[in-house]
């Protein structure tokens, strides 16, 4: 019966991050209007059959706002938690394969870079880019390399204890072989959990910093931005703010209920831990 | 014990140092002109006016000789003066330090005061339809962006209590139920995703401590269950969730920038935004140094009294 359940939470999760990856990579198919489109005429127009989600404070249709908006922050993320996979994935597992002082000297700065607020980092690293989708995408990458190489290291520690991988080590096997044919294979589904729960956390930094305007600049539709406009007319229209503020939520939502629901099924041993 | 701790001191130091090196770098990554803008410098330079501007801040000395200038006068709380208003950094930084810590701390007594009772309660009524509901619930709540949880929650009391003044800042000393009145908003907003967070933590801290051979031996002598739970797993459970605290003010003073925002509220939020618009650059680096300089030494505080709480630890 629990088991049932779960594999609906994880059927339900799958539909509903595939749903808004569609809708966001086909925005420009699916979107009924322009988005930069204004109509003074229709300023801060309440949601109709011609607007869904009503008009934000130019006019323009928030509903085709936010399919792009969805664009622009999945892309971003999608970006910056690839790179952070990659820098901080390499960086643990050869701090976990050749350990001594490649390995303390690795750590130490991931444990340097950890140290910090995310937030905080975020907003430096872009005091030095300049405010921007891809400084967006580049603070997130870097604040997340250390996550990555933390959370790899660890099981990649018991890997290199192991028996297969002393057997292949004795048979000649090189050093890049054994990382890539035997230690990486294992650590797959440590590696899909854990993205997909980033991505759910990344999604609300990238809001965040766009909120701020850090991030994506207009007129370029961003979810984030679209709160933090239509928070100055919020007492005359507030249906871009509102609307933007769920598309993040269920944005967010969709990959953390994914990365849950994944790791119940990947594996049993951590079935009801946070 | 002693051992323990001289380990944790040393960890310490490291990381305290490689934070001050990295925003110490940070500034010099600006391209060029920045440090003309930062001087003050309003139109064209010379190069021999640059040189001489360089000489001026200390720029033309060896990197290291400027990292150890600028982190000795940190040392001793002197972080500069304010490019604009000329006043001291440090004083800017003080100004603006309170009310996102009165916001932060509220919001992380309101989330780790409800956590406890919310994860036992998770723990208790495990499996079936309502444990499903309560996760999806929780994962709800942690993605909720609490910045658009306060405008909705801004928006819900100007329909229902339009007299209720839920934006700005006064200082508690002057005004404490004012002071209350509108943090009550921003830190509800707040603490949403850290009750999320961490009530999952006690539920499942919870769930582990309930299959311990005491709780059995607690069973099987007769204690009432009520007692078992509250008593004799809680405690244990309650380990790791400090841990958790701890790390959650980092997260909790980077969603405060952003509450502030939306609550009008003259945080550290405010004063960097303010910094980075007018690139003012010695009060972003200052800021981002003493935030995070606070929040490691409070995880270092929390190390020190999970080793008072847990015996093990000390081995």
């Amino acid at each position: 019966m629990q088991r049932l359940a779960k594999n609906k939470l994880l059927t339900f999760a799958v539909v509903l991050v595939a749903i808004q990856i569609i809708l966001a990579l086909g925005a420009p198919v699916f979107a009924p209007y322009d988005p930069m489109a204004q109509s003074v005429a229709r300023r801060l127009r309440a949601p109709t059959e011609l607007n869904w989600f009503g008009t934000d404070q130019l006019g323009r249709d928030v509903l085709t706002r936010i399919l792009y908006g969805y664009r622009t922050s999945l892309i971003a993320c999608l970006l910056a938690v690839s790179v952070a996979l990659l820098a901080g994935g390499a960086l643990g597992l050869v701090a976990a394969y050749y350990r001594g002082w490649l390995d303390r000297i690795i750590m130490r700065i991931m444990d340097v870079l950890f140290a910090f607020p995310v937030m905080l980092l975020a907003i430096g690293i872009i005091a030095v880019l300049g405010p921007h989708t891809y400084s967006a995408a580049a603070a997130i990458a870097v604040v997340y390399t250390p996550i990555f190489a933390r959370l790899l290291r660890g099981p990649a520690l018991v890997l290199c204890e192991s028996e297969y991988v002393a057997g292949a080590r004795a048979i000649g096997a090189s050093d890049a072989r054994i990382i890539f044919m035997h230690i990486l294979p294992n650590l797959a589904s440590v590696i899909l959990v854990q993205t997909t729960l980033l991505l759910s956390a990344a999604i609300l930094v990238e809001a965040s910093l766009s909120f701020l305007g850090l991030g994506t600049q207009p007129p370029t539709p961003s979810l984030g931005l679209m709160l933090s406009e239509g928070r100055n007319f919020l007492m005359l229209s507030p249906w871009s703010a509102i609307f933007a503020g769920f598309a993040i939520l269920f944005l967010s939502f969709g990959f953390n209920l994914l990365g849950d629901a994944l790791r119940d099924t990947l594996d049993p041993r951590l079935r009801g831990q946070p | 014990m002693n051992r323990v701790l001289l380990a944790r001191l040393i960890d310490l130091v490291i990381v305290l140092f490689g934070v001050s090196i990295i925003v110490f770098l940070m500034i010099r990554l600006i391209p060029g002109d920045a440090v003309a803008i930062m001087l003050g410098a309003n139109t064209e330079i010379t190069p021999e006016r640059m040189a001489e501007l360089n000489r001026r801040v200390g720029l033309d000395r060896p990197i290291v000789e400027q990292y150890l200038l600028w982190a000795g006068s940190a040392l001793r709380g002197d972080f500069g003066t304010s490019l604009w208003t000329g006043r001291p950094v440090a004083g800017e930084i003080l100004l603006h330090l309170w009310p996102t810590l009165e916001l932060t701390f509220l919001a992380l007594l309101i989330g780790a005061v409800l956590a406890v009772p919310v994860g036992c309660l998770m723990a208790q009524t495990r499996g079936g339809a309502a444990d499903v509901t309560m996760r999806v619930t929780a994962i709800a709540g942690l993605t909720i962006p609490s910045f658009w949880l306060g405008i909705v929650l801004i928006l819900l009391l100007a329909s229902w209590a339009p007299g209720f003044a839920s934006l700005g800042y006064v200082p508690f000393s002057e005004d404490p139920v004012g002071n209350l009145q509108r943090m009550t908003l921003p830190a509800i907003a707040l603490a949403l995703p850290i009750l999320a967070n961490l009530s999952r933590l006690v539920r499942s801290a919870m769930l582990d401590a309930l299959g311990q051979d005491y709780v059995r031996t607690a069973r099987a002598k007769g204690l009432a269950e009520r007692k078992v739970v509250y008593k004799h797993a809680l405690r244990n459970a309650l380990i790791p969730f400090l841990t958790s605290v701890g790390i959650m003010t980092g997260y909790l003073l980077g969603g405060a920038i952003v509450v502030e925002q939306v609550f009008a509220i003259p945080g550290l939020g405010r004063l960097i935004l303010g910094a980075i618009a007018e690139r003012n650059y010695p009060l972003i680096q200052a800021t981002i140094l003493v935030v995070t300089a606070g929040f490691v030494l409070v995880n270092f505080l929390v190390d020190l009294l999970y080793i008072v709480v847990d015996p093990r630890v000390r081995a």
